[in-house]
């Protein structure tokens, strides 16, 4: 297999070393002569010192004989444009772009680049395994608009150690009630709210990004 | 008509000036706001920071239902990354992006986004002003007709005002004007119609 790696840097100096070892046939473009000359002091003579967003070098390249083409530069925009023009005008058959931020994900893949590797969104799918992230959770839909909602509160939540009266709770929402080792108990304005308690409100949709924050946190993910 | 300009540089100020001039509703995205300096005490439009790449900054800075969008930052890669999300993410219909890589310029045009070369346009005009023959490569090109997949409800976005053939030819034509007149002005009123005729 044929594999062109567009980027030197960390991603793909490695990649091209690693399918280069397991007998691939590997070419690796990186724009930058110093960069490119001390890669290829370290793992022969198969990198070109050239930008692969530019078509003409992508030809030079092997493009349009190439399996795979992996954009792994540091920059979404040039991974980007590197996999359409490998799709398009080389029409090589796999495209794989490195995405740096997640919410260029769509887009990407709405474009048509085959695989998306976005090192962001692993990381930070490792990390909610880990911590819990509790959202608001939806009890029941009261009548006029107004739901019932439940929030666990946690170490981080703004509302622990402080009191209803403190958190001046927007207009049209309310806490109901709050359960605490697993016993209901009403909330009065001075009751301090604990980590672990599991608070009870009403409010209307509008009111939610507002309970959220002072309840939980940082804003609900769109 | 409503237009939105990525990149506050020589040609994007110089344009969004123009457009404001004539009367025309212009929102100009910059990520540096210092590169608002080049716009003159008059202008009128919306001049917003923020990342022509970044749906989300687009949307807040009013883009969503623009009959024009014009990304024109010193990147060849970020122009057509924003003209891209304009065209399929906010469903703007005629959107164009400055690539100055000629191979870059040609492939685009074929994926759907107006593309404007200034390599091959100054080229052509230095020829030109040689009395030499210019080269038969375009430096404005209209976006062909090309789908991608839908993405997400890209129905609900914008007025897909007219993409009909005259549409991206008459943009061309305006913005090679515009163009030729701030990066080429040696060339006087421009002939350029997308046919590299300088």
């Amino acid at each position: 297999m044929f594999v062109l790696v567009v980027g030197g840097g960390k991603v793909g100096y490695y990649l091209t070393r690693e399918l280069s070892e397991s007998g691939h046939e590997v070419v690796l473009m990186e724009k930058d002569r110093g960069r490119a000359d001390q890669i290829a002091d370290e793992i022969g003579s198969i990198v070109v010192a050239k930008d692969g967003c530019e078509g003409s070098a992508l030809a030079d390249a092997g493009a349009n004989r190439a399996d795979v083409v992996a954009a792994v530069t540091g920059d979404d925009e040039d991974n980007l444009v590197i996999c359409q023009m490998a799709k398009h005008h080389f029409a090589v058959p796999k495209t794989i772009a490195r995405v740096n931020n997640p919410k260029n994900e769509p887009l990407f893949k709405h474009l048509g680049v085959d695989e998306l590797i976005s090192p962001t969104r692993m990381i930070l799918g490792s990390i909610e395994q880990d911590i819990p992230v509790h959202e608001l959770l939806h009890l029941a839909p009261l009548s006029h608009e107004f739901e019932l909602v439940e929030a666990q509160l946690t170490v981080a939540s703004p509302a622990v150690g402080r009191t209803l009266l403190q958190l001046q709770l927007p207009s049209g929402c309310s806490v109901v009630a709050l359960v605490r080792d697993e016993i209901a108990q009403a909330v009065g304005p001075e009751t301090i709210f604990r980590a672990g308690d599991k608070v009870i409100a009403a409010g209307r949709a509008e009111c939610e990004p507002a309970l959220h924050g002072m309840l939980i946190g940082a804003a609900p993910v769109a | 008509m409503k237009a939105v300009i990525v990149g506050c540089g020589r040609v994007g100020g110089l344009l969004a000036a123009a457009l404001d001039a004539s009367g025309h509703d212009v929102i100009i995205v910059d990520l540096h706001t210092r590169s608002f300096d080049r716009l003159p005490a008059t202008f009128g439009g919306e001049a917003v920071r923020g990342d022509g790449t970044d749906e989300e900054a687009l949307q807040r800075a009013g883009a969503v239902g623009a009959d024009f969008f014009l990304a024109l930052t010193e990147g060849d890669n970020r122009n057509i990354m924003a003209a891209q999300l304009a065209r399929e993410a906010l469903g703007i219909g005629t959107v164009y992006a400055k690539v100055n890589d000629p191979m870059r310029a040609q492939a685009y045009a074929e994926l759907g986004i107006g593309t404007i070369c200034r390599s091959t346009m100054m080229a052509d005009a230095l020829l030109g002003a040689m009395k030499l023959p210019v080269g038969s490569e375009p430096s404005v090109r209209a976006g062909a007709d090309h789908e991608h997949a839908p993405i997400r409800n890209a129905s609900a976005t914008g007025p897909s005002a007219a993409t009909g053939p005259s549409a991206p030819i008459a943009t061309a034509a305006a913005i090679a004007t515009a163009a030729a007149t701030g990066t080429a002005a040696a060339t006087g009123p421009s002939a350029a119609t997308g046919h590299g005729e300088v």
